[in-house]
């Protein structure tokens, strides 16, 4: 018999597969669940003793004892407030500065050093400085919050203004567009993917000021209430205040992702 | 309006990129700048425009860009230069928000060009969902918006697949015999230049110097693809630019 050159058929292995980042639905908030029921567990079986953990079940009711004493509201109104103040001054000077640097060299090579000098400062040594400076009272926390988004921001914006396109700019200027226009028109939304991601951060970083703040000098708020709870042992009262920063980080990182939504539709 | 290079030569650095060039840019007629790369051309286009100085020599303009003029020295990029968080329309308005017009003349000359581009339909269009030869028309349609003295075309073409390119030359052609304008074509693809050049202007490569122009007669709606007499004017130019092409390409960039 005549030997084929024809040999078994074989599939080619597919060797292209992963890397791809898709979207798993409600996976986070089973790990959330999972996690929360092995704690009640734990703590139910004396697998995990009440002075490691407190039982989830007493932490809800903590939390609930709070909502109906009307103390949730005392307390996450004025930190609310602070948040808001504090991170609205930080974040749009942030970004008036960033976009300054972005545009004028003058600004960079002046701003920039600065910038990089009290990045590193952790802004919470420096509230003795703000409460001599600003009082005691509120204005010395928005001061802080401010501070501390300030700078992450300056540092996403000059950056997301330098990445726009420079192909773009040009056309501006080639279609005789004003200098105003080309800003406010080009670079300005070019640098808004950049500026956003960078708001996550800055914004994150204005929420642990926030209680560090708080817990400095404050009668109401959340982080006065944790380190009300910290110093008494009392560790419900300590996690439902844990719980309310948590959830106060989720909402702001969803308010981005809405924005972003918003703004940013055009993205592929 | 006519523009003239007259003895313009241009340095980045110590190296020279362009060498005594004088050249003529009458109204109404397509001129092909063609060349191995690097040999300065869209250096060139940049100077026409404005948007870059020579060294030596200068650019002039005679006469005043006609009545309604918003832009007389108009681009046309390569990679389009389209804004992607605007629509097809935003596009095209940008560039008539700074000229204090009315809003309805803004619309009508914005009707004007996305019809005359065949856009009308993708008017609320975003930029990811345009086709590479839809955007080209798009940043057409802005271009003519302003009304330009003269369209500067920097390779407009050379992001394109084939069969989008053929489609879009025929729509240069179809524009231009409506009404005819003054254009400066960019391109290293000579079939593009035989196909729309009035005049072809070869330029050596680096430091380049006008090497020939190529002056083509044949009415631009007459020529059509794999036509005789085009292919011979594409073999000749190529005959000239072939060793330059293989010197250019053997050089190191910044050697």
């Amino acid at each position: 018999m005549v030997k084929t050159a024809q040999s078994e058929a074989r599939e080619v292995v597919f060797r292209g597969g992963g890397f791809q980042p898709g979207t798993r639905r409600g996976v986070g908030l089973a790990v959330f669940v999972v996690l929360i029921l092995l704690a009640e567990w734990g703590t139910r079986s004396g697998f995990i003793s009440a002075l490691t953990l407190p039982r989830p079940s007493d932490v809800l009711l903590t939390f609930q004892e709070l909502y109906q004493s009307g103390m949730l509201f005392k307390h996450l109104v004025p930190s609310l407030t602070r948040l808001l103040v504090g991170a609205l001054i930080g974040a749009s000077l942030g970004i008036g500065v960033g976009i300054l640097i972005g545009l004028f060299s003058l600004a960079r090579a002046g701003l920039v050093p600065l910038v990089a000098a009290i990045f590193p400062i952790p802004k919470i040594a420096l509230l003795p400085l703000f409460v001599i400076w600003f009082g005691i009272d509120e204005a010395s926390k928005y001061a802080l919050i401010a501070f501390g988004t300030f700078t992450p921001t300056v540092v996403a914006t000059y950056a997301a203004v330098d990445n726009v396109d420079r192909v773009l700019i040009r056309m501006g200027q080639s279609f005789g567009l004003g200098w105003w226009s080309i800003v406010s028109k080009i670079v300005v939304p070019g640098a808004m993917p950049g500026i956003l991601s960078g708001l996550r951060i800055s914004l994150t970083i204005a929420i642990i000021l926030l209680v560090a703040a708080e817990m400095l000098g404050a009668e109401y708020g959340i982080g006065a209430y944790i380190l009300q709870a910290g110093s008494l042992y009392d560790l419900e009262r300590l996690f439902a205040g844990v719980v309310i920063l948590s959830l106060l980080g989720v909402a702001v990182s969803s308010v981005v992702a809405a924005v972003e939504r918003r703004v940013l539709r055009w993205r592929v | 309006m006519d523009l003239k290079l007259s003895s313009v030569s241009h340095y980045y650095g110590d190296t020279q990129v362009l060498r005594d060039i004088t050249l003529d840019i009458p109204s109404g007629q397509i001129v092909c700048i063609v060349g191995p790369s690097g040999c300065g051309k869209s250096t060139l286009l940049r100077m026409l425009g404005g948007l870059e100085k020579p060294s030596e020599g200068r650019v002039l303009q005679f006469g005043d860009a006609p009545e309604g003029c918003l832009n007389p020295l108009t681009y046309i990029f390569q990679d389009f230069a389209l804004l992607p968080w605007r629509t097809v329309r935003g596009n095209v308005a940008l560039v008539l928000e700074d000229h204090g017009l009315a809003k309805a003349q803004r619309e009508a000359i914005i009707a004007n060009v996305l019809a005359r581009t065949k856009l009308t339909d993708f008017a609320n269009a975003l930029h990811k969902q345009l086709s590479g030869g839809m955007k080209q028309r798009v940043a057409i349609a802005r271009a003519l918006a302003v009304n330009p003295a003269v369209m500067l075309m920097d390779e407009p073409l050379s992001a394109l697949d084939s069969q989008t390119r053929e489609l879009l030359m025929d729509d240069l052609v179809a524009l231009w015999t409506r009404q005819p304008f003054t254009a400066v074509y960019v391109t290293h693809n000579l079939g593009e230049a035989v196909r729309l050049g009035h005049k072809i202007v070869v330029l050596s490569r680096r430091p380049g110097e006008v090497r020939e122009v190529v002056e083509l007669n044949m009415p631009l709606a007459e020529r059509h693809h794999g036509d005789p007499a085009l292919e011979a004017q594409q073999q000749h130019l190529w005959a000239l630019m072939r060793d330059e092409a293989a010197a250019a390409d053997a050089e190191l960039i910044n050697g």
